[in-house]
């Protein structure tokens, strides 16, 4: 109650005030031009990194379109459906998991696609937002910070997803679950001691699962990370190239369309996962700035939609959905820098892409929907 | 409620980790570490940019009336990039290189992997670019010069040629390789990942074309004695042969030319054997031709003048256990004559009082056995050996040339000494430049002497001489013949000779020294007056009319035409 009551002033005064148009629709604005920024950015480099190929932006475009409509449907959604659905909505996304073992489609060796009618779509994405919702429902309901057997039901909740999709094999993709639903979990307060036990754990199982659970090409990506001159033309090359063109663009970078490393095709993805050596090669620090700039803009707006939610569920969601954004930018730039090893996670709303950007911008819109949220669970 | 304190800490992490993220790209991209901005940007340069050579055109060479002997022309090399190439085109380009599509198909899968392999070399401009034009992927063209040799195998072994990358690797293609080579220029271009070029980017150094290179050689000259020569090698059936036409006033070689040539526009039947120019590489005895040389020795003794009588009556002489012997017994006769039969009988008398100090001595002034200097590669200095001990024998055998070797350039260069009043200019073949001072001869004999050899050279064409067949109508030339045996394993050998001729023309006032040079003529026509004699007449008449020497001889016809009214002397 003493939530309620901190909260009482500021709500009435909200109460009082004529709604506006961006509120009756449940648009944040801030995050919204934040966002319309980015993209806007985005579809910049992106039209340099696909050698000024106006059909890929176009197309990008269209993505963003669609993105942005799925954004604001979400964003209308009231959290309490959100809440009543989320189970039925896991399960289904599981048992889409379940029939891409059976009938889904491959690529590359990994099997994560599910076609319906010519349409292909990856199930695991889905459950990008599925995963955090489905545990914050389940936590919502209980005493926080939460006893120690509902953490263990809540870690079958989001580990079940994340070994199905770690078995297509997509590693980036688990990890990425993984980690949304884990934050869910942090959020809702959880003992300093189960974190250090996980810390402890996890460093523990590294030496095993070095052993047992990483596939010989995983093990190589982080070997060619410590040390990518051991094998420049074949596994080091992508993450040489990449370096090479984040240094050689300086403060200011060589300009648009200007850059060597990328127009001269030796950076490899150029659109999608290494866009950003693109932006600094081209742009320079200026650029990279600039985008982590707007990064942490976004991301502080949604902790502040976090912080002002009105219910732990919205709490503990966008608290999760903002830092899962975040993984996302961290595991790229730290890739593309070669602090971390390849992983194929893109740089949200800048690398060229369909669903990702969907999924995300999902995300944002329930982002939207917490913060322009009336209280209502709490009574 | 969730805590909100869990927030903050999660902003300070994420906001730490951000910055980690920012402090890695700072260092990558600004901070001067050793592996960072410009290390890298040097790196991102090594990549994409390059630098290529612009091909510099190199030097003429030209005879000495600038007729040219070695051109460069520009044209067009193709070249494939057969990770590039687009093989769905290679019927196409094989019927435009009229290659078989087996022969092509084999060459493209040899280099499969590979990023450049000619297709072909120095192509005609026009056609280059015709084949370019269609813009088959992976084809390019690249800019090179070609050589060319207008003058063919006449001139061949003395110009040499270069290699298909245009640096000289014989004659004096190679010997002047850094005159005429120029120095190729740079540009810079970028390239993209598969070697292909994107653009240039612009000049750093313009290509210094090569310097022009002038020879002393007068193409005409070089034409006359060719041709010549290739009949005297039909008429003899001989196996090899030179001829050099010295200026005997400059030291400067007006023509030089060998058999067996070949063609330097072609590498059809090439031989490396025949690129020699043998008139400076390949060295013979000189025997008889050597004997004026002795007859110097006699007169600066003080013990012989040319018209000292020496007896050579029986017609042969005992020399320890051999025997030389003369054709016929002459009796006695002057030393004068004694050259002019190339008694055998005589000479080895004068050899005996003059010992064989004085004689080796005079056939190493006269530059026996030392380079000739020209710089040519190759170029051999012949031996004139330096014995410890002498036997008998080789004393006397010295004297008629045996025992020591020669190039023909370097006995015509010691008859230059004869023909330029005792005074021996250093060889060369390049053309005098006229506003660089002509270098000093030097004075090797007497003016005396030498007027008194080049009487006994005059003598030998006369009509008790030797070398009859060296006379040339309308003028009075000197000269002697030289015939002497091959060695073998086993020694001389008796059947296989050298015939050598050794002359100036006219004898008034020499303008030029030949040597004819006949290796192993067949049949009876072997030695040096039958073989060698009537192609020096052959050069010698024609390098006389083709350089203006006024006839000191009214030969008959001449003189008929002479007494027609109005005629033209």
């Amino acid at each position: 109650m003493a939530d309620y009551l901190r909260q009482l002033p500021q709500g009435s005064a909200d109460l009082a005030r004529r709604p506006s148009a961006a509120s009756r629709f449940h648009i944040d604005v801030p995050l919204l031009v934040l966002l319309l920024a980015l993209t806007s950015f985005g579809l910049l480099v992106l039209y340099s990194a696909s050698g000024q190929s106006s059909a890929a932006v176009i197309r990008q475009g269209q993505y963003f379109l669609v993105a942005y409509v799925v954004m604001i449907v979400a964003a209308q959604i009231r959290l309490v459906t959100y809440m009543r659905w989320a189970p039925w909505f896991y399960l289904g996304g599981i048992g889409l998991l379940v029939a891409v073992i059976f009938v889904g489609v491959g690529a590359k060796g990994a099997q994560r696609w599910l076609s319906l009618g010519g349409f292909r779509f990856q199930p695991s994405e889905i459950l990008k937002i599925l995963v955090p919702m489905t545990v914050a429902w389940y936590l919502a309901d209980r005493v926080l910070p939460p006893r120690f057997k509902y953490i263990v039901v809540s870690l079958a909740i989001v580990g079940l997803p994340a070994v199905l999709i770690l078995r297509q094999p997509d590693l980036g993709t688990a990890l990425l679950i993984a980690a949304s639903g884990l934050f869910v979990i942090f959020m809702a307060g959880i003992g300093w001691r189960y974190i250090f036990g996980a810390a402890v754990l996890a460093v523990a199982s590294a030496w095993p699962a070095w052993l047992f659970v990483l596939k010989d090409y995983q093990k190589q990506r982080i070997l060619t990370l410590l040390n990518p001159e051991s094998d420049k033309l074949g596994a080091g090359w992508n993450i040489i190239q990449s370096k090479t063109a984040i240094g050689s663009g300086g403060w200011s970078g060589k300009g648009w369309q200007s850059g060597t490393q990328s127009q001269l095709d030796f950076l490899p993805e150029s659109r999608t996962d290494f866009i950003i050596a693109v932006l600094a090669e081209e742009f320079g620090l200026r650029g990279v700035l600039t985008l982590v700039a707007l990064y942490l803009l976004i991301l502080l707006r949604g902790f502040w939609i976090g912080l002002n939610a009105k219910t732990s569920y919205g709490r503990m969601l966008a608290g999760s959905l903002t830092l899962t954004f975040f993984v996302y930018i961290f595991v790229n730039m730290g890739m593309v820098a070669g602090l971390l090893p390849v992983v194929g996670v893109p740089l949200p709303l800048v690398s060229a892409g369909g669903t990702s950007v969907v999924t995300l911008m999902a995300g944002f819109g329930l982002l939207m929907a917490i913060s322009t949220e009336q209280r209502i669970a709490d009574y | 409620m969730v805590p909100v304190w869990r927030f903050y800490f999660i902003v300070a992490a994420l906001l730490t980790l951000l910055a980690l993220l920012v402090g890695r790209v700072l260092l990558l991209q600004v901070l001067d570490t050793d592996r960072g901005h410009e290390f890298l940007q040097k790196q991102g340069a090594m990549r994409s940019l390059r630098t290529a050579e612009i091909p510099a055109y190199r030097g003429l060479v030209s005879d000495r009336r600038g007729e040219p002997l070695a051109v460069s022309t520009p044209v067009i090399s193709l070249w494939a990039n057969p990770r590039h190439l687009d093989t769905t085109r290679l019927p196409e380009l094989a019927g435009l290189l009229n290659l078989q599509l087996s022969d092509l198909q084999a060459r493209v899968d040899r280099y499969a992997g590979k990023r450049f392999m000619y297709l072909e070399r120095h192509m005609v401009p026009a056609r280059a670019r015709d084949i370019l034009a269609r813009r088959i992927p992976g084809v390019s063209g690249e800019r090179e010069y070609r050589r060319y040799y207008p003058s063919g195998e006449v001139a061949a072994q003395v110009v040499g040629f270069t290699n298909v990358d245009g640096e000289g690797i014989a004659g004096l293609e190679l010997a002047y390789n850094d005159w005429l080579r120029g120095i190729p220029g740079k540009k810079k271009y970028i390239k993209d990942l598969h070697g292909d070029a994107v653009r240039d980017i612009g000049v750093l150094e313009a290509a210094q074309p090569g310097r022009d290179l002038k020879l002393s050689i007068d193409l005409r000259l070089q034409y006359l004695q060719h041709r010549e020569l290739q009949r005297a090698m039909t008429v003899t059936g001989a196996k090899s042969g030179s001829i050099v036409t010295l200026d005997a006033a400059t030291g400067e070689i007006l023509a030089m030319v060998n058999h067996p040539v070949y063609n330097p526009n072609s590498q059809d039947g090439f031989e490396m054997a025949n690129t020699r120019n043998r008139a400076m590489t390949d060295v013979y005895e000189p025997g008889s031709t050597m004997k004026p040389l002795t007859l110097v020795a006699a007169l600066e003794s003080g013990k012989y003048s040319t018209e000292t009588m020496i007896d050579t009556a029986p017609g042969w002489i005992n020399v320890g256990r051999k025997t030389l012997p003369d054709p016929r017994n002459y009796g006695e006769i002057s030393v004068s004559r004694v050259i002019e039969k190339s008694s055998q009988v005589g000479v080895t008398k004068m050899a005996q009082v003059l010992g064989h100090e004085p004689i080796w001595g005079v056939f190493q002034r006269f530059g026996m056995g030392s380079p000739v200097g020209v710089g040519f590669p190759g170029e051999s200095a012949g031996i004139l050996p330096d014995r410890p001990r002498w036997r008998a024998i080789e004393k006397v055998t010295l004297a008629f040339g045996y025992g020591l070797t020669a190039t023909p350039l370097q006995i015509a260069h010691a008859y230059s000494v004869f023909a330029n009043d005792g005074v021996q200019m250093p060889l060369t073949l390049l053309a005098r430049d006229d506003s660089v001072e002509a270098p000093l001869g030097q004075r090797v004999i007497a003016a005396d002497t030498a007027r008194k050899v080049v009487d006994v050279l005059h003598a030998v064409t006369g009509e008790h001489g030797t070398a009859g067949k060296a006379r040339v109508a309308g003028y009075e030339v000197g000269g002697k013949t030289g015939t002497v045996h091959k060695v073998g394993p086993q020694g001389y050998i008796d059947d296989k000779y050298v015939a050598l001729f050794a002359g100036l023309a006219p004898v008034e006032d020499p303008r030029f020294v030949i040597v004819v040079v006949i290796d192993q003529p067949q049949g009876d026509a072997y030695g040096g007056g039958a073989a060698a004699a009537p192609v020096f007449s052959r050069v010698a008449e024609g390098a006389l009319r083709l350089l203006n020497v006024p006839p000191t001889v009214p030969a008959e016809g001449i003189a008929k035409r002479d007494k027609q009214p109005g005629g033209n002397a």
